[in-house]
């Protein structure tokens, strides 16, 4: 058996811990060689080689496969498909656009979201917003997964395997990339951090949200928000956590101004430690938090932030 | 240019879900089941396209058991002008995998030859997230998931993305596959007028056989379990208490 994962690999830079636990839930599964895909992807490839448990890594590297368009990428991993059992990737944006389009392809179904792998053909994986938690088995010859990073280990680095380069593909020409908007930021990347600290409807505007991020700063954590938040316009959409929003399992996760609807647990409740802080001593997220605060935010929070 | 939305029967997102006792299943007998969420926002997005002048016509689908047909209605109800029901499965369990979905869809595409299909980026059931980007393969169209915005120009879509680093905004050659993202819109209510005036739209009724689709899963489901549960916590009575207790767990 033998398995194809595709790097996560964004302008160039390889995503090292998503990447790197996707090797370490596809390990079990056989022999692992990673996909680097990109206009620019040498430099991920190399760093990608370094992750224990990858035998080789093939590096697509042309311009077709600047900002990473489902149409040709997907070309490209089925025309590689031949000799693997297994094609993967983790859970991310990306991958979720580009693998569904390779299952199809192959005439295989494809499992998102994967949680724990039980045997070659078995896999764990959430449904119903993590209210649900499925065992299932594979009758397709190629198993086409994502895998849930919040839910492995990266694999360790100091491996040094050999790269090879694959040549382009046709480029179908369906789509064409316009822009991307993404916010620089000196804080740790959400699904990859160790604190997150989240805001909800609570926190009320735009400008209190700073309150939020002050406390991230002071903790060096990610800022999450709940989905009432990113609607009300309080914080950006990438910065949502929840079953439609990123999944997150951080060592602390503090919750401030959120209700705790089953949308966002799903996006948290695999946290080392919650925190909640809310006014309202019944809001549903007290009963998964570790600690539970009932306060006003607006108080607590500054005070918290000088205290720590 | 005709416009077709797929929307699927789920659970109500109110709903508490319930595991069956025997590990088979989520238990959705008696439960509220209503349009999946993603595909209300899917059918406003085509009802705008067609108030713009930019569609001429809303066609809803939905694949599934019979009482799909309920949701097909609240589609017209909101503003679609037709529907079809394709009767895969007798047994409200029983759930139709994205590949077979996309399978029966990309034959009505082939029928109807729409310029765009408008599906939900998930269906809130199964989480798969998938059926848009299988239906893309299949018709070879040009895929948008996770629309954030969405601008028809022409012969090509301009379609802004939620993605993990922010917006993408990318160009689509028509005809092509959006799939909706929860800030594309805020789906209209269906008035009681409309919702009278869409029991005489027409709405056709079919099988999977009709479209030659064998929806046999590729997926067994071997076991559904509840979650583990997490340890009771406490409350803490200050800030200061907190922040000992934090200190204390070793978590700052
Ligand atoms: C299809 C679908 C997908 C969804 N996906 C997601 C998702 O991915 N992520 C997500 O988060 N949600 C998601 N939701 C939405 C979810 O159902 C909830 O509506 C949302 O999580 C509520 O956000 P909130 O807790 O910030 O707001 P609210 O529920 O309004 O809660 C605000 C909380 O703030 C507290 N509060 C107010 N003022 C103060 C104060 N001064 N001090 C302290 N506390 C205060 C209140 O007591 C209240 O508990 C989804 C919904 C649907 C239908
Ligand atoms: C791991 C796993 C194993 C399964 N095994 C079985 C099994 O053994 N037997 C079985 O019968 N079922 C099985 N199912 C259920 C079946 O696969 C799901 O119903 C199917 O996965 C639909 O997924 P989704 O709704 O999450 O699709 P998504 O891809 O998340 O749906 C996205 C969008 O596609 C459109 N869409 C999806 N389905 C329909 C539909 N029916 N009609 C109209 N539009 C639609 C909607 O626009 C929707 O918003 C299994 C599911 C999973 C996840």
């Amino acid at each position: 058996m033998a398995v194809l994962l595709l790097a996560e690999i964004n302008d160039g830079a390889l995503a090292m811990d998503a990447t790197a636990k996707a090797v370490s839930a596809a390990q079990p599964l056989g022999e692992v060689t990673v996909l680097a895909v990109g206009s620019s992807a040498k430099d991920a490839a190399a760093e990608a080689a370094t992750i224990a448990g990858v035998a080789k890594v093939l590096v697509a590297e042309d311009a077709l496969y600047g900002h990473r368009l489902a149409e040709p990428t997907a070309a490209l991993i089925v025309s590689l498909a031949g000799g693997y059992s297994h094609i993967v990737a983790p859970a991310t944006t990306d991958a979720k656009n580009i693998l569904p389009r390779v299952a199809a392809l192959l005439d295989v179904m494809v499992l998102t979201d994967v949680t724990a792998v039980v045997d070659a053909d078995t896999f764990e994986r959430p449904v119903y917003a993590g209210n649900a938690m499925q065992t299932v088995k594979s009758k397709d010859a190629t198993k086409v997964i994502t895998f849930r990073t919040s839910t492995f280990d990266a694999a360790a680095t100091g491996g040094s395997a050999a790269l090879e380069d694959v040549a382009a593909g046709e480029n179908p020409g369906l789509s064409e990339w316009i822009e991307d908007k993404v916010a620089e930021s000196d804080r740790p990347e959400l699904t990859s951090a160790g604190i997150v600290v989240s805001g909800g409807r609570g926190v009320g505007s735009e400008e209190d949200f700073a309150i939020i991020e002050k406390l991230a700063d002071k903790l060096g954590a990610a800022v999450g928000a709940s989905r009432a938040a990113v609607d009300s316009g309080f914080a950006p959409n990438d910065w949502q956590v929840g079953q439609t929003g990123k999944v997150v399992a951080p060592d602390l996760y503090v919750a401030v101004g959120i209700s705790g609807a089953i949308q966002h647990l799903a996006g948290m409740k695999d946290s080392k430690i919650i925190v909640a802080i809310n006014k309202d001593e019944e809001a549903p997220i007290f009963q998964v938090a570790d600690f539970g605060l009932v306060a006003d935010l607006f108080q607590a929070v500054p005070e918290l932030t000088e205290k720590l | 240019m005709k416009v077709l939305v797929p929307v699927k029967r789920v659970i109500d997102y109110n709903v508490k879900v319930r595991v069956k006792a025997d590990g088979s299943g989520v238990d959705l007998a008696n439960v509220k089941m209503s349009m999946n969420p993603f595909d209300e926002i899917a059918v406003e997005e085509a009802i705008r396209l067609k108030e713009a002048g930019k569609a001429s016509e809303v066609i809803a689908v939905s694949i599934g058991v019979k009482q799909a047909q309920e949701t097909l209605r609240t589609a017209l109800a909101m503003g679609a002008d037709r529907a079809i029901l394709v009767v895969a499965a007798d047994d409200v369990h029983e759930d139709i995998e994205p590949l077979a979905v996309a399978k029966i869809l990309a034959a009505i595409v082939k029928e109807e030859e729409p310029g765009l299909v408008i599906c939900g980026k998930q269906a809130i059931d199964n989480d798969l997230n998938a059926t848009g980007q299988m239906l893309a393969a299949l018709t070879g169209f040009a895929q948008a998931t996770n629309a954030n915005t969405l601008e028809v120009d022409g012969d090509a879509a301009i379609v802004a993305r939620e993605v993990d680093g922010g917006l993408q905004t990318i160009k689509v050659t028509l005809p092509a596959i959006v799939t909706t993202d929860l800030r594309l819109n805020e789906p209209r209510y269906a008035s009681l007028p409309n919702i009278m005036k869409a029991k005489k739209k027409p709405l056709d009724e079919k099988t999977a056989a009709d479209y030659g689709v064998d929806t046999a899963p590729r997926l067994e489901i071997v076991k559904t379990a509840e979650p583990a549960e997490r340890a009771a916590g406490i409350m803490v009575g200050s800030v200061d208490e907190l922040v000992a207790k934090l200190k204390d767990a070793g978590a700052i």
